[in-house]
């Protein structure tokens, strides 16, 4: 510390300081804000981020998960203790559910992800949200790399990258009219290696999934599929058991884990510096279908 | 070379924020695209998809353009709509690019890319040397005060690296930047394509005795443009829990916009002028001795008093205007309705906002020529001009040029709720 320049301030510190600023935006401006919680890093960093901003009061706004119903065991109990230890309400919109009641149905592949969506929506209007934090990232992928840290979507919960409000200085624009939201990216300027820095900055506990583990997975195409009730063999597939972790948490069915020895932080921040794959390509079954996979889900009112 | 290859480990690198602008054929992509693949923040992947698609349009190299351009239409239309924000980092700094299309909707896009950058890279093309829109670009920079200015004179492998060419435009470049009150200006002659003095310094122009760009972007000393006189501290939030552990807590939120504040420090809170102590400065990881800008932080006073998010807190003895009469540079950034003399709006200006009425119209700038057209009645897209507004509560502002946090707003239309123009202040009364 003594050896740097006074007043000096870290990357770190400038983007905490700037996601803290835009959650207290949200909830001086808002009525009804809510934060999206996947059990995934980036959401479990934006809950940390929200304890911040608001101590030492209560995180003043709900938690909602978006369960597609194919969750692994050790990321809901990681959900239900952080949402008891913060003593804030958990709301779960459940995909099953929706599947059960005729809002969605199943696609034939089985994954839930693109599903989510009515869900999603259903949920956003039934609690009368106006403002949804979501944990996604710009670097993760180039639709987000264009869309703003507030995020107009219409009353059918739609993205429209043509029709976005520019953002200036740190000025967002909250106004809305009834029905529309605002989904917020508190994490927009960070990266994968600022998360896992930040992460081992803060001694944040993740859920073990993360780390490396041995694990019954099958090769689907390159990616390694974990082997459980959403997952069910195909023919002439014979699962083995590898050393992995995941390096993103998301739907049991289509979140790939990745070869790794990385069982403590500092090892994951060392593997994932030195990685040349981006974690959506290297996990998400979702993102490989096209190349505007992620518009088009966004187009539909997707995270 | 090396430096860039190792994996960021620092945990205290600091973060600079920069702007490019260029337009189609200048060699921007390409720029961004090897800054970015040389400091590892290209994936296999994505180069994978994107060599694919040129392979597949037929393309004569790897378009690395395409890795920019995000959107469906973009790619379709080959041309980049908005504003794309790129990350890469070397050991010493983390990088953000606000990346902006030069073409269409140049100055909205730039506007908003330079407004929240420390430094801004312009090209040009070496075989043609500064075009109109560098001139352009240059202006909105310095409009938006970017503390600081790189020239990059690209290509020139196509002018067989010589260095009167180079000079020329450097000259030229220079003596027009002087007029603009550019305060800190670098050139520097480069090959994108070949990755002349991108990196590394290229053994191609030794009469070149600057740095790379890389190295420049590494080491260009930042720290000092942010101003750590001015005590200004808009309150963002006020922090009472509802909770017997806490009872009677009250703290203010926000981010330090400039200025060094410390516990015991007098005070002055505004609009209402009543002073008080500073308690404590602090965070969730406890308290702070001093902060300084940009920390988030919360702020607690010696007295009870009645403060509210919008409110700012200063020093007495240097505190920003109280007004309600702004004399500002708007530029508009709306094509459904033009910016017209008696249209009202609402405002927002720090934590705080307001409605205006625009009483006149003095001049639209021609962001070309720097003609003032003292005749123009309205402001459509992309125009800049300046303007007298009032407003319905005062704004607690200083002048732009002194304060890009308190002396920037955002104009939005009641109706549509659409951000409509951006505002930087030059007088507050």
């Amino acid at each position: 510390m003594s050896s740097r320049p006074p007043y000096r301030v870290s990357h770190l510190d400038a983007l905490e300081a700037e996601s803290l600023f835009i959650m207290r935006e949200v909830v001086a401006e808002f009525e009804r804000p809510v934060l999206l919680f996947s059990g995934g890093k980036d959401s479990i960093v934006m809950l940390r981020l929200a304890e911040k901003a608001f101590a030492p009061g209560r995180v003043p706004f709900p938690v909602m998960h978006v369960d597609t119903g194919h969750n692994f065991p050790e990321v809901l109990a990681y959900r239900d203790r952080r949402v008891n230890d913060l003593n804030v309400q958990l709301i779960v919109a459940s995909v099953q559910e929706a599947i059960d009641s005729g809002l969605v149905r199943e696609s034939g592949d089985g994954m839930r992800n693109r599903i989510q969506t009515p869900v999603l929506l259903d949920a956003v209007e039934k609690y009368r949200f106006d403002s949804l934090f979501g944990g996604a990232r710009r670097d993760e992928e180039k639709a987000r790399a264009k869309e703003r840290v507030f995020s107009f979507r219409d009353d059918f919960g739609q993205w429209d990258p043509r029709n976005q409000r520019p953002e200036l200085w740190g000025l967002y624009n909250a106004r809305i009219a009834p029905g529309e939201s605002i989904r917020v990216f508190p994490l927009s300027n960070w990266t994968e290696l600022d998360v896992w820095h930040y992460i081992a900055r803060e001694q944040i506990d993740l859920p073990d999934i993360y780390y490396a583990h041995d694990r019954e997975v099958v090769d689907r195409g390159g990616m390694l599929y974990a082997v459980n009730e959403f997952l069910p063999l195909k023919p002439g597939e014979t699962p083995f058991v590898e050393r992995v972790r995941y390096r993103t948490v998301g739907d049991a069915s289509c979140t790939a884990a990745v070869r790794s020895d990385a069982d403590t932080i500092d090892k994951v921040i060392d593997e994932v510096a030195a990685t040349r794959i981006t974690e959506r390509g290297a996990t998400r079954g979702d993102d490989k279908v096209s190349e505007a996979a992620m518009e088009d889900r966004k187009r539909e009112g997707y995270f | 070379m090396t430096a860039v290859l190792e994996t960021p480990q620092q945990r205290q690198m600091d973060l600079l924020r920069f702007a490019t602008a260029g337009s189609v054929d200048d060699g921007k992509s390409t720029l961004i695209g090897r800054l970015l693949y040389d400091s590892k923040a290209i994936f296999t992947d994505q180069l994978e998809a994107v060599e694919a698609t040129s392979r597949s349009r037929g393309d004569e190299y790897t378009n690395l353009a395409l890795l920019t351009d995000g959107l469906r239409a973009e790619r379709e239309q080959g041309i980049t709509i908005d504003v794309a924000y790129r990350y890469f980092a070397t050991p010493r700094r983390k990088f953000i690019i606000a990346d902006t299309p030069g073409h269409i909707q140049y100055t909205r896009n730039m506007v908003t890319g330079a407004s929240t950058a420390d430094l801004a890279l312009i090209l040009v093309d070496a075989r043609k040397g500064l075009v109109e829109q560098s001139r352009r670009h240059a202006f909105l920079c310095s409009l938006l005060r970017v503390p600081h200015l790189v020239l990059c004179v690209n290509k020139m492998d196509l002018v067989g690296y010589d260095q009167a060419v180079f000079d020329r435009i450097a000259d030229e470049f220079t003596s027009f930047a002087a007029k603009l009150e550019a305060p800190d200006l670098t050139v520097i002659p480069i090959s994108a394509l070949h990755g002349d003095n991108l990196v590394s310094r290229s053994e191609k122009m030794p009469w070149y005795e600057g740095p790379s760009l890389l190295h420049h972007l590494e080491h260009v000393h930042i720290a000092s443009d942010r101003n750590l006189v001015d005590v200004r501290f808009p309150v963002q939030y006020v922090i009472r829990p509802q909770s017997t552990t806490v009872a009677d807590y009250r703290g203010y939120a926000g981010q330090i916009a400039s200025g060094i504040m410390k516990p015991g420090d007098e005070v002055m809170v505004l609009p209402s002028g009543f002073t008080t102590k500073i308690t404590y400065i602090e965070t969730a990881d406890g308290e702070l001795a001093e902060a300084y800008p940009p920390m988030s932080v919360t702020i607690r006073l010696a007295d009870e008093i009645d403060i509210a998010r919008g409110d700012l807190i200063c020093r007495p003895n240097n505190a920003p205007a109280v007004a309600q009469d702004i004399e500002a540079m708007i530029c508009w950034m709306d094509e459904t309705r033009p910016l017209t003399v008696g249209g009202k709006y609402a405002i927002k200006h720090t934590t705080r906002s307001a409605r205006a009425v625009v009483r006149g119209l003095q001049y639209r700038l021609d962001v070309n020529t720097l003609h003032r057209d003292e005749s123009a009645t309205a402001l459509t897209l992309n125009e800049i001009g300046r303007v007298k507004l009032r407003t319905t509560v005062p704004l607690l502002a200083d002048e732009y040029r002194r304060n890009r946090t308190t002396g920037g707003f955002i104009i939005i239309d009641e109706t549509s709720n659409r951000t409509v123009g951006a505002g930087m202040i030059i007088e507050a009364a």
